[in-house]
């Protein structure tokens, strides 16, 4: 008899588990060794090449101005994005309004902002004394209670934030009318058909469901936005990169001081990251019907089985 | 006494498209109200203006003896506004075909929502009011899963408790078995027998013959936008008078033939 054949219909099913001989990935395991190979090399050349000085940089990693320097690009970094996040749901909501002069102005806001270069906005901040020489409060064309000297209320600080900030808003509205706008429709209509108000149905039902939609790319903004910060310096501002080239400048340990930025940087977006993804876990509520599994990287790799094959996944 | 739903020449369009032409309708307390007919017929339509999540473009509709979403002032209706007219819906209880339950809440979430956001009841009188109706719906069990951990009947059995947290004076079903497996159809069915058994008054848009048969007390068939023939149940789908409920009726309980 034929092993291909079919079984006679006497014969009885073997009811245990298949113990087959998974398919050999021999494409993955040269792939791999590639991989490895390439890895050692540059490991090695990373460890042995004096150049990059790695006793330097273990001398300036918490030197003082690098500090001041990280400090003052997590401030910018939070704070733009506090400005960002804020402004981009408040423009986001303008955007969707039935309003038509609301929602026009929202996307002249979003064009304009998105339409210069960051640094123009920054220079455009820094030097606003030059257009506007004083800024007041008052009634528009009627008395003025209270004014200020333009140069003094902006300063290097604050023009650094308006411009990060308001330049985000922009970006940052677009992310969040997409996320209002991935949730179905009938959510709306359930809430309306419960008395629910508009206000406190963005509130309760569509943000935290358009929250899933909106954190992954609001954590690129934010790494992102780590780095953007370094383009203060055009006006004059310091934080972490400008702080480790003004020290390169004076001794010319460029290299080094160039490997302790980024580090600092790996290591605040690492931060950043794992952040992200118990924000993530939280917004996720209820979007999974079951326990996901783990892709196991072994059984990926050799073509191994555990349990119900090496593909198992949640849905 | 005054009808809970009371509509007289309800006219509406989606641009050129008339939806309703002319649609009079009246459904009195402890009352279960059958709309059936052919898909485009406008029976949703119909169901949803009565809690105005659509826009009448002639006639007058009243619930409870109240103008829906207008206000009448001398000789001039006036719209009213958006806190207005949800302060209305308060009172209607909706059910809709694909459930819509809120996903990011668990069951007894969901049903709890309504009551403290908009009726501002304490909470642990609205969370004791919730597990009794999930209990009444079957669903005692599942309080704390979330909807995509149940099945289709589990979500619109849950949908039901939502609506009836409320504590509506009228529930409106916007065909609430149709996207179920056949299977499950049963158990929302009996929830909502039961429901009429307890005297709710009911409004439910249905493909299922037998369940109007049994349960409702006038049943309208509508076709093109129109009434084109309303009784008891026995009557319009027992033994129906117009041609064109006759066909729609031997289409819809023989597909085969």
């Amino acid at each position: 008899m034929s092993s291909s054949e079919a079984p006679p219909a006497e014969a009885p099913i073997d009811a245990e588990p298949i113990k087959a001989v998974p398919v050999r990935h021999y494409g993955r395991w040269a792939a791999g060794v590639v991989i490895l190979f390439v890895a050692f090399i540059v490991i090695r050349s990373v460890i042995t090449n004096d150049a990059l000085q790695w006793p330097v940089v273990g001398d300036y990693l918490f030197d003082d101005r690098i500090l001041r320097g990280l400090q003052n690009t997590l401030i910018l970094t939070v704070i733009s994005m506090v400005i960002g996040i804020v402004g981009g749901i408040l423009l986001a909501v303008m955007r969707l309004s039935p309003n038509p002069l609301t929602s026009s102005a929202a996307a002249l806001y979003i064009w304009l902002f998105r339409g210069t270069p960051l640094i123009t906005q920054l220079l455009f901040w820094n030097f606003l004394a030059l257009a506007y020489p004083r800024l007041g409060l008052g009634v528009p064309f009627g008395p003025e209670f209270v004014s200020w000297d333009t140069n003094q209320l902006i300063t290097q600080f604050t023009a650094s934030l308006l411009g990060l900030g308001l330049n985000e808003a922009a970006y940052m509205a677009e992310i969040v009318r997409g996320g209002i706008q991935s949730v179905d429709s009938g959510q709306r209509e359930a809430a309306s058909a419960l008395g629910m108000s508009q206000a406190r149905t963005l509130r309760r039902i569509i943000l935290p469901q358009a929250m899933r939609v909106i954190i992954p790319p609001t954590g690129n903004e934010t790494i992102s936005m780590l780095k953007t910060t370094s383009l203060v310096v055009v006006i004059g501002y310091f934080e972490l990169m400008v702080a480790a080239q003004t020290i390169y400048s004076q001794n010319y340990k460029t290299v080094p001081l160039l490997i302790v930025a980024a580090l600092w940087y790996l290591f605040m977006t690492s931060v950043l990251t794992l952040v992200q993804i118990q924000i993530e876990k939280r917004f996720a509520r209820g979007t999974s019907r079951d326990v996901a599994t783990k892709n196991r990287w072994v059984a990926r790799m050799l073509g191994f089985r555990f349990g119900s094959g090496a593909s198992g996944g949640a849905r | 006494m005054t009808p809970v739903v009371s509509a007289q020449k309800i006219y509406k369009s989606f641009g050129s498209v008339d939806v309703l032409q002319g649609i009079d309708l009246e459904v009195h307390e402890r009352e279960v109200l059958c709309l059936i007919g052919p898909s485009g017929s406008g029976k949703s339509t119909l169901l949803r203006c009565i809690n105005h999540l659509e826009k009448i473009d002639a006639g007058r509709l009243y619930v409870d003896g109240v103008l829906v979403g207008y206000k009448q002032r001398g000789d001039k209706l006036h719209e009213l506004r958006e806190s207005e007219v949800a302060s209305q819906r308060k009172d209607i209880g909706m059910v809709f075909q694909r459930f819509n339950l809120f996903p990011h809440m668990t069951a007894l979430e969901n049903v709890m929502e309504a009551p403290i956001q908009v009726r501002r009841e304490p909470k642990a009188q609205v969370r004791q009011r919730a597990l009794e109706l999930l209990d009444r719906v079957g669903l005692g069990d599942k309080a704390k899963n979330y909807p995509a951990q149940l099945s289709g009947g589990q979500q619109q059995r849950v949908a039901i408790a939502r609506a009836l947290a409320m504590k509506p004076k009228l529930m409106l079903f916007d065909e609430p078995t149709s996207a179920l497996d056949p299977e499950l159809v049963g158990d929302v069915l009996g929830v909502m027998k039961q429901l009429a058994k307890d005297g709710m008054t009911m409004v439910v848009v249905t493909h299922e013959m037998q369940f109007a048969r049994e349960v409702a007390d006038k049943v309208l068939f509508m076709d093109g936008g129109v009434v084109v023939e309303e009784g008891p149940p026995d009557q319009v789908i027992g033994s129906p008078r117009e041609e064109r409920t006759q066909s729609f009726l031997a289409r819809v309980l023989n597909p085969n033939a």
